[in-house]
């Protein structure tokens, strides 16, 4: 009960979903990559998926139940605090905090839109029918055509732009999300607050690159 | 060297409140702040006008109660240094200097630069202290405490209670102040067998006083005067942890 | 009028032991029905609130800073006596009771003595108990530091801010009767008078510094622990709202006021640089342990730069005068001794009024880090201060205002002549006598508050028949709000041409220079001319703007300092009467050729009590004598 009303309760929620999302992402990106490796690489790996069957469904309401806490109490928590902060001062000066952790929230809300979006391009593929898997060919081994679909997508400036801003909007969220789920947790102690700091931001740039990668090399067609 | 202040005057809680210019004419470099503004006032004395009303009381940086925002900074631009304990070396002739309180709808405004704090004795009633009863207690040396955990205790303790952390808090929260407490007591053997119940006590107290959660901003840390570690929040969030576990005592 | 302190007779070993299996005892069950005001939440006066609420009383606690957390005590860094001998290096509650009463000038009470030195020992362990984090060694043992005045280690610590982490500890155990609700806590609130009904303390009235308000509050009995009272001389290190208004208040209504001339000056403090200053600094006297003292031999060497003063042309004076003791000679002694040298136009730095206090030696010895390690804090603070950087060159210290062994007067049980009014901490006389030793005023706050108050106060509350039975609706409390009121309405009355703080200037000045570390017939006559001619300034030409009903901090600075001018008067009168110099109180016509201090115990072995006789008026003197049994009275030497 507590643990849903506490201040470092929600905190908690927010850094446990926020790790399943990281593995989320972490997963979902090895996933992506192998776009990279032709037609052979992500089509079988969609077709693996879909064998899958009810446990996808499974997966599926995880994850929004994940998103569902994560984005409750990150609102909660954002509401609370603007709440608890009156007018600014007349000169506002921050000393340490970064544009990502000020703009957690934000960041979170971009990268929900995108879901939304990212689910009917590609899991409802309603957002642009002429280039779904549906509704082209199968590719020479008789499975959807995932890989046409994705480069066809992301040589349209428009959707790759979409992808790109959104991905450095994750970015953003991570640079400050990692490190900060060090210290909900309570594992960073003393003076490595710094290190936990650097090594979480490296690891958001990590994930954002290769996340940016895909619509970025695809749109400048360094990969076909 | 002259200065041009731009002094927060309200006249009393429910007053607006304004910023307001002064001229500090011929300041010394070797004044504290405070010092600056006596002089100030003496001048706005003289003339018949309102003072400005600030909290200060030991003026050498251990008492807590000076609390001003100086350019957007709590305490002043010198690191590790409360207002009191700031001179005016630190500034240049012909600065501007905006002063202001402490902003937070936990501390509202009562006079000028003077706000009310008393949510953060609030926090401590609610849990931070060991219940211990006046006389029998144990012998001081009956119970062993190694330097290092001595020293982090006393790292937590040396807390002013100024709440320059929830001025410079972007959420005005009081996580840093309430961690400090938290830690010194969790480590110390004496009051670990609270340690579940004082977690849980004082965080709550802490949102019900209005205070905001913490996100991990530290700016907290930047403008501790005492340098209190955000360490000591992580210390908290792991007996926030800890107090989530199943009891162990074993009965 | 002689006085009676009526300390158990017989023994003094014993003295306490059998006071407590003779006193009376309130019933458990009757607890509650006693109200009890605690005027302070320093040491004192928040060690007895929350030992009083736990044991059952009402208590009402009041202070005049924003929290409890903030009283004075929180600046006391060096550290705090008991006589545990952790170390065995010799240490007993006889060797500690011997240093206070020697270290005192033979001018305090045995007895009380005796228990203080006695109860040290559970005061340490009290703290341990509720978390204070004294230093320790890698064992987990607890560490001890040597302080003035004693050949044995027994004071403890934590880093330099002890007062902080003690009074910090006293805050907890408040905040928990707080939440409790035994404790009732008023911060923000002044206490402007003290309610006197039949001869008996029955309340206070207070103003609300938030909003004006003048308000009564009753009591069965009221214990005022207000602490110290050297910002008569303006300028000490005392906090800027540190003020005699409490007890002086308490004298108005006749409690008789002990000693006032006893003020401790601290010889490590860092030296007045302007005009505008409003407050020096303390350099623990800890620092004595390691740094050493020394003015140049030679007036020209004066404005040389530290360094290049040769070893032979420096004089580590006290190492010369007091081998035995050097460095660490009781404060008095340094403190005079600085004076000395400075008069001799051998003192450094801007006006010459300063001495070194030189850490060379010592970073050579155990290096630099260690010395970091010890005093880390104040090497910054002494920085941030003067700018100058206390490793590389010695620092600058001179003497300054820090203490006042004076107070009101108590008997054993830290009762005033008024029955019912008890007096604790600094704001009493009990036991420092002429000059107290250091880390000796964080063990009497803390034994009074937690371990005197607690049994003392039973036998005065067990013989009121009906309690609360005089409340805030007779006429007495009516009176005393008009009264305040009225003073509150004349001071915002005047309209005059001086601001609070300049006229607070001139009082300090007129006392440093008359009233200081060394005083004369002459100097002191002189005071008695110029205080009342202040006096009278003040009350025709102060200027306190805004009004009584809201926050207003020129009214309260006013109120504090028109009770100042009148104390200074009492203070110079009781330095004039005290024909002999002890501790504290050097009168220069009673030197020894080497320029020692020269008591006359024949004459002056008595407690100086004074009785208000209006403003202007001369007090009338009671005495009450000395006794000592279990030591024998000595020259004090500490060669
Ligand atoms: C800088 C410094 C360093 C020191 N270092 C040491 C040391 O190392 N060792 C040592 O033993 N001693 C030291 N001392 C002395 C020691 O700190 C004090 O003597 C002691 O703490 C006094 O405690 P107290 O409880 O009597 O008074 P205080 O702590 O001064 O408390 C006074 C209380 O009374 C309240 N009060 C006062 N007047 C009123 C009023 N009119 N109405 C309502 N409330 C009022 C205040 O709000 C406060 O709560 C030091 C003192 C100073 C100034
Ligand atoms: C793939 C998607 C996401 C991932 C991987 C992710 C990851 C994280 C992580 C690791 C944290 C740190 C938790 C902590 O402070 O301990 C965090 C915090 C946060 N997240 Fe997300 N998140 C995602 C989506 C979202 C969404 C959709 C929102 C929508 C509102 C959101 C809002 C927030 C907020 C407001 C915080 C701030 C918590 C804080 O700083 O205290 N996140 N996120
Ligand atoms: S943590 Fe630092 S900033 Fe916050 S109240 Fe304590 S001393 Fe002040
Ligand atoms: S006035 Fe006490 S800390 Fe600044």
């Amino acid at each position: 009960m507590n643990l849903f009303k506490s201040t470092v309760g929600r905190k908690i929620l927010m850094a446990v979903t926020g790790l399943c999302l990281v593995g989320f992402i972490s997963v979902h990106l090895l996933g992506n990559l192998s776009v990279f490796a032709g037609p052979d690489g992500i089509n079988a790996y969609a077709e693996h998926l879909h064998s899958l069957g009810p446990l996808v469904w499974i997966f599926r309401l995880i994850m929004l139940g994940l998103f569902a806490v994560h984005i409750t109490f990150g609102v909660q928590l954002y509401l609370e605090n603007k709440a608890a902060t009156p007018d600014n001062y007349a000169v506002q000066k921050t000393l340490v905090t970064t544009f990502s952790a000020k703009t957690m929230v934000f960041t979170g809300l971009i990268v929900l839109a995108f879901l939304l979006y990212h689910l009917l391009h590609f899991t409802v593929q309603i957002t642009n029918p002429d280039i779904s898997a549906h509704n082209i060919a199968l590719d020479a081994a008789n499975r959807l055509d995932v890989f046409t679909m994705v480069t066809a997508s992301f040589q349209n400036a428009f959707i790759a732009g979409i992808y790109i801003v959104a991905m450095i909007a994750l970015l953003l969220h991570l640079m400050h999300g990692i490190s900060s789920w060090v210290q909900t947790f309570g594992w960073s102690s003393g003076p490595s607050q710094d290190k936990v700091t650097a090594i979480g931001k490296i690891v958001a740039i990590v994930y954002g690159l290769a996340y940016i990668a895909i619509p970025l090399l695809l749109l400048a067609r360094i990969v076909k | 060297m002259d200065l041009t202040l731009h002094v927060w005057r309200q006249k009393g809680p429910q007053d607006k409140g304004k910023l307001e210019t002064y001229q500090a004419k011929d300041v010394s470099p070797d004044m504290s702040f405070l010092e600056m503004l006596d002089e100030v006032n003496d001048g706005l004395i003289k003339s018949g006008k309102d003072p400005i009303a600030f909290d200060h009381d030991c003026r050498e940086g251990i008492c807590g109660m000076c609390s001003q925002v100086i350019n957007g900074r709590p305490h002043g631009k010198q690191e590790k240094t409360t207002v009191c304990q700031l001179h005016m070396r630190q500034y240049n002739d012909g600065d501007e200097i905006f002063i202001e309180p402490w902003r937070a709808k936990a501390f509202p405004v009562q006079k000028d630069l003077i706000v009310d704090r008393s949510a953060l004795d609030v926090i401590m009633q609610a849990g931070g202290y060991v219940s211990c009863h006046t006389g029998g207690v144990d012998d001081a040396n009956a119970m062993l405490i190694p330097k290092p955990i001595a020293d982090y205790a006393m790292d937590a303790a040396e807390c002013i209670g100024c709440g320059a952390c929830i001025a410079a808090c972007p959420n005005s929260s009081a996580m840093l102040f309430t961690g400090a407490k938290v830690a010194q007591l969790a480590a110390l053997p004496q009051g670990k067998p609270e340690a579940k119940k004082r977690v849980k006590a004082m965080t709550e107290a802490l949102l019900e006083e209005g205070f905001g959660n913490c996100t991990n901003h530290y700016e907290c840390e930047a403008a501790c005067p005492k340098g209190i570690s955000v360490k000591f929040i992580a210390k908290l969030n792991r007996e926030y942890l800890k107090s989530l576990l199943p009891s162990s005592t074993g009965v | 009028m002689i006085l009676d302190g009526k300390a158990p007779t017989g023994q003094v070993d014993t003295s306490w032991d059998r006071y407590r299996e003779d006193m009376k005892l309130v019933n458990p069950s009757n607890k509650r029905k006693y109200k009890i005001i605690v005027v302070g939440s320093g040491l004192a006066g928040g060690a007895g609130a929350a030992s009083l609420g736990e044991l059952g009383y009402n208590v009402d606690c009041f202070c005049y800073q924003d929290s409890p957390r903030r009283a004075h005590s929180i600046g006391a860094q060096g550290g705090i006596n008991a006589a545990k001998n952790y170390p065995s290096d010799g240490d007993s509650i006889y060797r500690l009771f011997y240093d206070t009463v020697k270290g005192g000038d033979f001018r305090s009470r045995e007895a009380d003595v005796w228990r203080l030195a006695q109860v040290s020992n559970n005061i340490i362990d009290q703290c341990v108990a509720q978390g204070v984090p004294f230093a320790r060694d890698y064992a987990g043992y607890l560490d001890n530091r040597s302080f003035g005045g004693a050949q044995v280690s027994r004071t403890f610590y934590a880093r330099g801010q002890t007062g902080q982490q003690l009074l910090l500890g006293a805050y907890s155990a408040l905040s928990r009767q707080i939440k409790n609700k035994t404790v009732t806590m008023h911060p923000r609130t002044e206490m402007l008078d003290l309610v006197v009904v039949d001869g008996v303390a029955k309340g206070i009235t207070v103003r609300n510094l938030m909003t004006g308000e003048i308000e009564s509050h009753w009591a069965d009995a009221v214990v005022l622990a207000t602490g110290g009272y050297v910002n008569v001389f303006y300028l000490s290190t005392n906090a800027m709202g540190s003020s005699v208004t409490a007890i002086w208040k308490a004298v108005k209504k006749g409690a008789y006021m002990a000693n006032p001339c006893y003020t401790q000056i601290h010889p490590t403090c860092i030296p007045v640089h302007g005009e505008h200053q409003s407050k020096l600094t303390l350099m623990s006297e800890s620092l004595r342990n390691d740094g050493r003292i020394w003015v140049p031999k030679k007036a020209e060497d004066c404005d040389k730069h530290p360094s290049e003063v040769p070893e032979e042309g420096r004089d580590y004076y006290l190492e010369r005068k007091y081998p035995s003791y050097g460095n660490l000679a009781p404060r008095d002694i340094s403190s005079r001794s600085a004076k000395e040298a400075c008069d001799d136009n051998r003192g450094v730095g801007p006006g010459k009024r300063g001495v070194y206090l030189d850490f060379e030696a010592a970073i050579n010895r155990v290096g630099k880090k260690t010395i970091e390690d010890r005093y880390g804090n104040l090497f910054d603070m002494y920085e941030k201060i003067t700018d100058e950087n206390g490793y590389e060159r010695p620092m600058r210290i001179y003497p300054a205002p820090h203490y006042n062994m004076g107070g009101l007067w108590v008997d054993y049980e830290c009762q005033s002549n008024i029955p019912g009014l008890f007096v604790l901490g600094e704001a009493n006389f009990s036991v420092h006598g002429a000059n107290r030793l250091g880390a000796s005023a964080l063990m009497q706050g803390l034994a009074d508050g937690y371990f005197v108050i607690p049994y003392t106060i039973a036998p005065y509350l067990a013989s009121i028949k009906n309690p609360g039975e005089i409340k805030e609706d007779h006429a007495e409390f009516k009176k005393s709000v008009e009264d305040v009121e009225a003073q509150t309405n004349k001071l915002l009355s005047i309209n005059g041409k001086k601001t609070v703080s300049e006229l607070h200037k001139e009082l300090g000045n007129i006392m440093w220079e008359n009233v200081g570390m060394a005083r004369s017939k002459e100097s002191l006559t002189n005071a008695l001319k110029l205080i009342p001619e202040l006096r009278d300034e003040f009350w025709n030409n102060v200027k306190v703007t805004g009004e009584g009903k809201e926050l207003n901090q020129q009214l309260e600075n006013a109120g504090r300092v028109a009770d100042f001018l009148e104390f200074a008067e009492m203070m110079a009168e009781d330095a004039l009467n005290r024909e002999e110099s002890c501790g504290g109180h050097f009168r220069v016509e009673h030197q020894t050729d080497e320029g020692e201090a020269m008591r006359d115990d024949e004459n002056f072995s008595y407690v100086a009590a004074w009785e208000f006789k209006g403003v202007g008026k001369k007090p009338e003197l009671h005495k009450e004598p000395l006794k000592f049994e279990r030591v024998h009275l000595a020259v004090r030497s500490y060669k």
